[in-house]
């Protein structure tokens, strides 16, 4: 008897609940456009972020409404992009593609650690242990905290311990610059090919000791770029990208460390003639010098 | 002072027991969407509501069950009527009032399955309450948990002022937060019942 009861009531409750659900989904439906489902198939699903919206469906959303251009999505194909520009019959819109840079070049065979850290291997470990093993205070610890936290395998570390960007597979999307904890990832445009791979905020030859293609702050590269295109700052040369148009291998020749650089999109990273040329193909010994 | 009085059964929900420092109940959008002072009160906003709704089907569906005279098909029951209601609750505002909509809509299918409402539910049978009282009950735990996930928020907005050292920042730091909020709460305890 009971289980008849404990079957009826339930029974009926669920009957009762489903065709009031079910009449409520037709009275009260609203329409979406089904452009936004066409749209959200279109792009990549990495819902990486990087375009400013929250994920890929509040894009597509944007997108049908005419707010943004497909442009705004960086992590598409350009075939992709004018796919969907062709569907809603907009222009495709132009992005310029960002990428990660890191500003330092302190690999283990350039950089001297002063002491040897020996904790869990990552970065924002050891940045709490006096910020890391480095002798350079604001140099990359090499610990790789970057390389993982990258969705898209674009950041590899080399066998040095520096953190390499694959510009194609990057997004932009920020990981690696929110995870670093010395700060030295950044977001550019991926035209600005003039680049200052340092953060050494020390002026003067004592640098060297610490990091063989730190920057010394002479301020060459100053002098023999155009107009105000770089500037010293905290004994740092600061590129104004305002003056983009300016930009040229010319300022990169006389750095004697090699730590302001030209970045080629197919040779990669190019020194200037007097810079120093790296041998050492091992990690410099831990310790004073 | 009476118990069976509107103020302490208000006051009972809302501070003495809270529902969330004091029952640890409904943690999931506690630490989730406690980050932004603005969020936060709308999701406040948004438990009141349901737990109201569903208060008042527990209320009827008790009613229901004693009739029929199967009071163990309690839980089972007050899940499948509360999630249906706040589904079609969600639907009616959808239709109605869009901006609302955008407000609270992200949050209801959240949190008609929080252990929250059901307790809730399950809390004011135990105790016996008649339907004002009910009421009254669910208004107090809403306003409990809006009050913790407001001060939760406050208290997030200004730790992005802080140095706290790197790896504590985060989810660490906010449990931390949490477990101090609650033992400031504990303060209140044996107070009620």
């Amino acid at each position: 008897m009971t289980i008849l009861i404990a079957l009826a009531t339930l029974g009926g409750l669920t009957l009762l609940l489903a065709l009031m659900l079910l009449l409520a989904n037709k009275k009260l439906y609203v329409y979406e456009d089904p452009r936004i489902d066409t749209v959200e198939e279109m792009l990549p699903h990495a819902n990486c972020g990087a375009c400013g919206f929250p994920g890929c469906r509040p894009f597509a959303e944007a997108l049908v409404e005419g707010k943004v251009l497909p442009g705004k999505c960086t992590v598409s194909s350009p075939e992709g992009r004018e796919a969907i520009a062709t569907y809603l019959g907009v222009d495709a819109g132009a992005e310029e593609k960002k990428v990660a840079r890191l500003a330092c070049a302190g690999g283990i065979n350039v950089a001297r650690n002063k002491a040897g850290y020996q904790g869990l291997k990552s970065c924002q470990a050891a940045s709490l242990v006096s910020g890391g093993g480095k002798a350079c205070f604001w140099g990359c610890l090499g610990l790789g905290d970057c390389e993982a936290v990258c969705d898209f395998d674009a950041i590899t570390m080399n066998e040095f311990s520096i953190p390499v960007v694959d510009e194609e597979k990057c997004t932009a999307c920020g990981d690696c610059v929110a995870i670093c904890p010395k700060d030295l990832f950044s977001l550019q445009p991926e035209s600005n090919r003039l680049w200052v791979a340092c953060k050494n905020l020390e002026a003067g030859d004592g640098v060297l000791e610490d990091c063989e293609v730190g920057c010394t702050a002479c301020g060459k590269c100053a002098m023999d770029a155009p107009g105000d295109l770089i500037v010293i700052r905290n004994n740092l040369p600061v590129i104004n990208y305002k003056y983009a148009g300016l930009q040229s291998p010319d300022p990169i020749q006389r750095c004697p460390t090699g730590s302001i650089v030209w970045i080629d999109r197919d040779k990669g990273i190019i020194k200037g003639r007097e810079s120093k040329k790296i041998i050492r193909q091992g990690a410099i010994k831990t310790g004073a010098s | 002072m009476n118990t069976e009085s509107m103020w302490y059964i208000f006051i009972n929900a809302c501070l003495v027991n809270n529902f969330v420092l004091a029952y640890f109940l409904g943690i999931c959008p506690f630490l989730g969407v406690s980050g932004k002072l603005d969020t936060a009160s709308k999701m406040g906003a948004a438990v009141t509501f349901v737990m109201l709704i569903s208060s008042m089907c527990a209320y009827g569906i008790h009613a229901l069950l004693v009739a029929v005279n199967a009071p163990f098909l309690q839980l089972i029951s007050y899940i499948v009527v509360i999630a249906s209601t706040v589904q079609l609750v969600e639907m009616f505002i959808r239709k109605m009032s869009p901006a609302l909509f955008r407000a609270l809509g992200i949050f209801l299918p959240l949190i008609t399955t929080n252990c929250a409402i059901l307790g809730l539910a399950l809390f004011q049978t135990n105790k016996g309450y008649d339907f004002l009282q009910s009421l009254v009950y669910a208004l107090g735990a809403g306003a409990g948990f809006t009050l913790a996930l407001v001060l939760m928020a406050g208290l997030r907005e200004q730790l992005g002022f802080t140095e706290a050292p790197k790896v504590v920042r985060g989810t660490v730091i906010t449990l931390l937060i949490a477990g101090i909020l609650s033992l400031t709460f504990m303060g209140f305890s044996g107070l009620g019942n």
